[in-house]
């Protein structure tokens, strides 16, 4: 365990999504990190880890972004994000320079201190001390880049079962993608909704009245999918889950004054 | 087959709403994947073949001039011809020549998806010389004026009821739908044809370098009589087909069939190895091989050679969701689905299979089945910086990137962005929590609800946290 060393010097990967649509989200990841022993920091210099321009074929941009997110994060043992896609894109960037571009030993060097939260809770951390309760049935999605890019798969369902009261039942095609891709939702509006109806069918099917997932751009689409078609079904990050912050509505629910913090 | 790829969105438009397409396309998700799955499971050195079938890949793309003239030799030394073809014209020409050549005036055809590519079927019946399908499934899509949708199984978009219809049409047979009577029907029909042609042609799935064979696998059986039967056999095949040796074909005849059908064998192996010798009891008396490039050499040692990998398996498109969502028709030309999108581009110009490589999540399921490890995710986002360069991306999509890049790349601004843009969500949304319609997000908002920013954006909720 490294929790009784030195504190571990964490930064905190806000991702643009988390940022602007659910800042809970990213103080449960602050508060699951300093469970475990670190020391989070948040530098204010990060925006968005480039991957709409990366996925728009706008290689010159996304260099830009990237060597500003690699300098931003310089000097923090770890980085860590709410989000399988958007560390899955800190994974790509040294793609992104030539063999002899000294840009790209910086990519590599950020590539190996780079995790999605459960992952680095579960392999890097050895931390399973979830002290939190859930009342219902839920079911996880597996986001795509999370899943394949960084084989999450087991490391949040062995941290939601310690999460006091919550069942677990797994629904039909949870590794299947629910549509979302970025700006692929709004470039094929049609196929995209296909597939996510396809899995707002999936997750009703399971009986489950919580949906949980890891990313925010999957989770608002889903949300916005069963909201849509009036199911009564909870859409939450697992983050708020692990860290007991579930007083909060959940996304795409219920009402907030404008203007207070959440 | 005309190029309809730059109609990609009006055509899954129409195919999401085609509800025998529908069915047809979901019976396909419940079949191929999990008898894939299955299979893989059954073989604990399943993702070790892989490994090894991309290294040895990898290995025959470096080389492939030695394997090809290695190939050419041994066919020519088993006494047949090998005709190198650098376009689809080229090769019509060559093939029509050849059906000439012995007068031949119909043609039994092995299911080939290169002769889809080069447009075949079309060019000899404009000089004259009849195609006839003998594979169940082209042979519908011919009696159909259809084309394949599906690489292994072209007539996948069909239901037993579209199949019902058109023999009763075309074979002035009573009408039964019992799939045994239809399939006796087709045996039947095509049997003459058989006795009749004076030229098979068939694909290949693999060229093997050390003894100049080519091999074609069916579970129909159809290969075997197209050419063992004719005068003249002409394998109609592509330059990255070919294998150093008959030990390394069974090792991706292995992974081929797993992969396609989840069968641990393809029903025939047909090895042709040259035309007939004294004392042979059947086969052509002239064989010849008909090598297609069409744009292959150019993608060798470019970022696109690891497409060359590819041995048609159709895995990535019986678990890509979009091509579950759409068919394969949608996709306008002959290969559909993540290859298709990678592959379409090279043969038929960028220009107007642009939708293709951007109709993907990269959701990454295709490269996680490929037996060969083709990072077509990877492969497909080539073409969108292709595109993005040569300035061909939807000006919506270049504006878009620009403005939201103006303000990625100045964190300050940023700030700013984020906070008015949350403030103004939130206002849009009121106290639901959603919002229903978003001018100029119509793409979302159309189908699903936008979940309203919680709060403040984290930064600034985060900073007043620090202060205070
Ligand atoms: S790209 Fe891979 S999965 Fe797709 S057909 Fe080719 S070999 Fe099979």
């Amino acid at each position: 365990m490294h929790a009784s060393k030195k504190p571990m010097k964490v930064g905190l990967f806000v991702t643009c999504l988390v940022d602007m649509f659910r800042p809970s989200i990213g103080f449960a990841t602050i508060k699951l990190l300093e469970s475990a022993g670190c020391e989070v920091s948040v530098p204010e210099t990060q925006t968005c880890c480039g991957q709409p321009a990366f996925n728009s074929g706008d290689k010159k941009t996304t260099q830009q972004i990237a060597r500003q997110t690699i300098e931003a994060f310089d000097g923090y043992e770890y980085v860590v994000g709410p989000s399988g896609s958007c560390i899955g894109m800190l994974h790509h960037y040294a793609d992104l320079f030539d063999n002899n571009d000294p840009w790209r030993a910086r990519a590599e060097n950020l590539k190996n201190r780079a995790f999605e939260i459960t992952s680095f809770l579960t392999d890097v951390m050895d931390f399973d001390s979830i002290l939190s309760s859930y009342e219902g049935k839920v079911t996880y999605h597996d986001s795509c880049a999370g899943l394949r890019e960084l084989g999450v798969k087991q490391q949040p369902r062995k941290l939601l079962a310690k999460v006091a009261n919550l069942s677990l039942t797994e629904m039909e095609d949870a590794e299947t993608c629910c549509g979302f891709g970025g700006t692929f939702c709004v470039k094929y509006p049609e196929i995209s909704n296909r597939m996510v109806e396809n899995k707002s069918a999936n997750v009703e099917l399971s009986g489950a009245t919580t949906l949980l997932g890891g990313d925010l751009g999957c989770l608002l689409n889903m949300a916005g999918k069963l909201k849509r078609q009036g199911h009564n079904i909870e859409t939450r990050h697992i983050v708020e889950v692990l860290a007991g912050m579930t007083d909060e509505p959940a996304i795409g629910e219920a009402a907030y004054e404008l203007g207070q913090p959440a | 087959m005309e190029i309809h790829s730059p109609e990609f969105k009006e055509k899954s438009r129409i195919a999401l709403h085609d509800v025998n397409l529908q069915k047809a396309l979901s019976n396909l998700k419940a079949g191929f994947p999990v008898k894939r799955s299955t299979a893989v499971a059954r073989m604990p050195e399943f993702e070790q073949l892989r490994d090894e079938a991309t290294a040895l890949k990898n290995h025959i793309l470096e080389n492939l001039d030695i394997y090809l003239e290695q190939f050419e030799a041994n066919v020519i030394k088993n006494g047949g011809h090998v005709h190198w073809c650098r376009t689809p014209d080229d090769a019509c020409k060559k093939i029509l020549e050849i059906c000439k050549d012995v007068d031949s005036k119909t043609v039994t055809k092995g299911k080939s998806m290169v002769s889809e590519e080069i447009n075949l079927n079309d060019y000899l019946q404009k000089n004259g010389v009849e195609p006839i399908e003998t594979d169940l499934g082209e042979y519908i899509l011919q009696l159909r004026g259809d084309h394949p949708s599906h690489i292994i199984a072209p007539a996948i978009h069909l239901n037993l009821e579209d199949v019902s219809e058109i023999f009763h049409e075309k074979h002035k047979r009573p009408k039964s739908s019992d799939p045994a009577v239809l399939m006796q029907e087709a045996r039947e029909m095509l049997r003459e044809k058989f006795a009749g042609a004076d030229v098979g042609i068939t694909g290949a799935n693999f060229l093997v370098a050390e003894t100049g064979s080519t091999i074609i696998v069916t579970n129909e059986g159809n290969g075997d009589l197209t050419q063992t039967l004719p005068k003249t056999h002409i394998v109609v095949t592509s330059i990255e087909k070919v294998v150093p040796t008959l030990e390394d074909m069974t090792l991706f005849l292995r992974l081929l069939a797993r992969s396609a059908t989840g069968q641990e064998f393809t029903v025939y192996n047909t090895l042709s190895t040259g035309p007939r010798r004294t004392g042979d009891q059947d086969g052509p008396e002239n064989f010849h091989v008909v090598l297609v490039d069409n744009g292959r050499s150019e993608m060798v040692g470019t970022e696109f050679q690891e497409m060359l990998r590819c041995i048609r398996c159709s895995a990535c498109m019986n678990h890509c969701p979009v091509y579950g969502a759409v068919g394969g028709h949608s996709y306008g030309w002959v290969y559909p689905g993540p290859m298709g999108s990678v592959l379409t581009p090279q043969m038929i110009g960028i220009e107007q299979a642009g939708l293709l490589p951007n109709a993907s999540t990269f959701c990454g399921k295709c490269e996680s089945v490929c037996p060969v490890r083709i990072p077509l995710p990877k492969l497909m986002r080539h073409w969108r910086e292709d595109e993005f360069s040569k300035h061909l991306s939807p000006k919506a999509v270049r504006w878009g990137i620009g403005g939201w890049a103006f303000f990625a790349k100045r964190p300050g601004l940023y700030r700013l962005l984020s906070t008015s843009s949350n403030l103004f969500l939130r206002v849009m949304a009121g106290k639901k929590g959603r919002i229903k319609k978003i001018p100029m997000a119509g793409g979302w908002t159309d189908w699903r609800d936008m979940p309203a920013p919680s709060g403040k954006t984290f930064m600034s909720q985060y900073k007043s946290r620090k202060q205070s």
